[in-house]
């Protein structure tokens, strides 16, 4: 009996039956982690995955940003995603002040719309480029990265956005081209912080440009689900998982491709604490405190434990390799 | 004279006032206050996303303002003539102590889990921790000396001048202070709390060196 189907014998799978590399890697990692006993506690972890992954829902608070799961390795980590609430609330954006309580407070006068990001200096094609021409450079993809604040502190947030050598491939570097400066806004009238001579405004923060074009460092547009709120860096930011919070810039109006080390500004304000690498380090403290552990902030109440922070952020395996060789006490 | 006698007669309810024999509960249940706001946000979250860090900070901040207050009470009870304040001075005192405690209790529970050994070497690598540390040995060291039978078994002299260590609290807890928001640049705060505690000093000074200058030969 001839069995009639409307396949005609090319049966392909449709992309949506494909398991995603991140879920396959982790497949991985659990069969793993079976195998060197850690079973138990990885089981337990395996079960509430799927509640995890629904646990932050988007909050319904901004424009919805669809994105497609990043296959970038490393870029879906599935750490418990720390509460929308605390990651809007409670976080660093001295152009607003210097409480972690400012930014939320203060930052929703900031106009987000119209945007340009400037493009300049060692490019084959500088030039202004308007946010709705960003957005839709690339695919935008959903990230959960791990975020280390040089005060010790940690969540995990489901970023949106795209590689940032997206960007870079599009504008072509010159040869000569060997760092990437970010210039974020510093406007008085919106911004009260400015006022203050906390920093030498603008900020500027930068990358060499191997770790701009690394597929982890991120250009991102969104957060949970939607676009970002303005506290968090609207319209876009950077997000640099391995390397200390500060080095990801927050509301970015200018990209410069330099031949020399940025001048970046926390690195003016006190060289001896905040160096241009910035990588996360247990083993290098900062001058004031250790850097060995890490507070997530929303995990187990009051009484939880520190973490203890990992080299590069956990991210070693993905970015180790751009700094073989180099003294990561010196560079630091 | 006709602008001193109603401050006079204001004077003499508020000493009365502070005479009262409710005075003394009243104040110790003000000074509680703080601590039965932090336990309750504590309890309710409403901490923020870092309760921890909350409680260490307000803890301190709370050290520093009674700091200042105790400070306050001489000045006061001079310029304002009200003598009764001198009867809250150890009681005050006692609650800059209670509170450092706390300050001290909320780092080393909540930052560093009673790791021992992380907290031992923790205080000599980061200095403003170490300073805070020395300004909480000193204030022990006045604590334990503030029953009444401890002044008597001192003399007041010797009382006297181990409580004179107070200004070498207030130094090192502001160096302290100063440490910890020096390095974002974040030091307004400091500012205010030195200027407070810079002004309660100098205020002594200046009366040390009118008694001087009154007194050459006492000395």
């Amino acid at each position: 009996m001839l069995i009639k189907s409307n396949s005609q014998g090319f049966v392909h799978p449709i992309p949506s039956e494909i398991t995603p590399l991140a879920a396959y890697q982790s497949r991985r990692n659990m069969i793993r982690l079976m195998a060197s006993g850690a079973a138990g506690a990885a089981l337990a972890s395996w079960a509430g995955r799927e509640a995890l992954a629904q646990a932050w829902a988007p909050p319904g608070k901004h424009t919805a940003l669809a994105a497609i799961k990043s296959a970038t390795p490393g870029a879906l980590t599935m750490e418990k995603v720390t509460d929308y609430k605390d990651a809007s609330s409670y976080n660093n954006f001295y152009e607003f002040g210097t409480d972690k309580a400012d930014p939320a407070q203060y930052a929703q006068a900031l106009p987000t719309s119209p945007w340009q990001v400037e493009i300049e200096g060692l490019v084959k094609k500088p030039g202004r480029y308007a946010l709705e021409d960003l957005l839709k450079l690339s695919a935008q993809e959903e990230r959960i990265y791990r975020l280390r604040c040089v005060e010790g502190w940690s969540m995990v947030i489901p970023w949106l956005g795209y590689s940032l050598s997206a960007l870079i491939r599009k504008v072509e570097p010159l040869g000569s081209a060997k760092y990437v400066e970010f210039v974020t806004l510093a406007d008085p009238k919106t911004m009260p912080g400015v006022r203050s001579r906390v920093l030498d405004w603008p900020y500027v923060e930068g990358l060499r440009l191997d770790e701009a074009m690394h597929p982890l460092t991120l250009l991102a547009f969104g957060m949970y689900g939607e676009v970002l709120p303005k506290q968090s860096g609207a319209p876009l930011r950077l997000v640099v998982p391995w390397k200390y919070g500060f080095k990801s810039g927050k509301s970015i109006v200018k990209i410069r491709f330099t031949d020399k080390q940025p001048q970046t500004a926390w690195n003016k304000a006190a060289a001896s604490e905040y160096g241009f690498y910035s990588n996360v380090n247990p083993a290098v403290d900062h001058p004031r405190w250790s850097q060995a552990t890490e507070r997530r902030i929303g995990e187990d109440g009051l009484f939880a434990k520190k973490r203890k922070t990992l080299l590069f952020n956990g991210y070693e395996a993905q970015v180790g390799q751009l700094y073989a060789g180099m003294d990561l006490k010196k560079f630091f | 004279m006709a602008i001193v006698v109603p401050t006079q007669r204001w004077a003499a309810a508020v000493n009365a006032l502070c005479l009262h024999p409710w005075s003394k509960p009243l104040l110790f249940g003000l000074m509680l206050l703080p601590l039965c706001v932090l336990v309750g946000a504590a309890v309710f979250d409403q901490l923020g996303a870092n309760p921890a860090q909350a409680l260490v900070r307000s803890t301190g901040d709370w050290t520093l303002r009674a700091l200042c207050l105790v400070l306050a009470l001489t000045p006061l009870r001079v310029g304002l003539q009200l003598p009764a304040l001198a009867r809250w001075r150890r009681m005050l005192g006692l609650f800059v102590f209670f509170y450092a405690s706390l300050h001290l209790l909320c780092y080393s529970w909540l930052d560093m889990g009673f790791e021992l050994g992380d907290i031992a070497r923790d205080i000599p690598k980061r200095p403003f921790i170490l300073v805070g540390f020395a300004a909480f040995v000193l204030l022990c060291a006045l604590a334990l000396t503030s029953p009444h039978r401890v002044v008597r078994m001192m003399g007041g002299k010797h009382w006297r001048r181990l409580h004179q260590l107070v200004y070498a609290v207030a130094g090192l807890a502001l160096l302290h202070f100063f440490w910890m928001r020096a390095g974002k640049n974040d030091v307004a705060e400091v500012w205010v709390y030195t200027a407070i505690l810079g002004y309660l000093l100098g205020w002594r000074l200046v009366r040390a060196a009118k008694y001087m200058r009154k007194r050459p030969l006492a000395l």
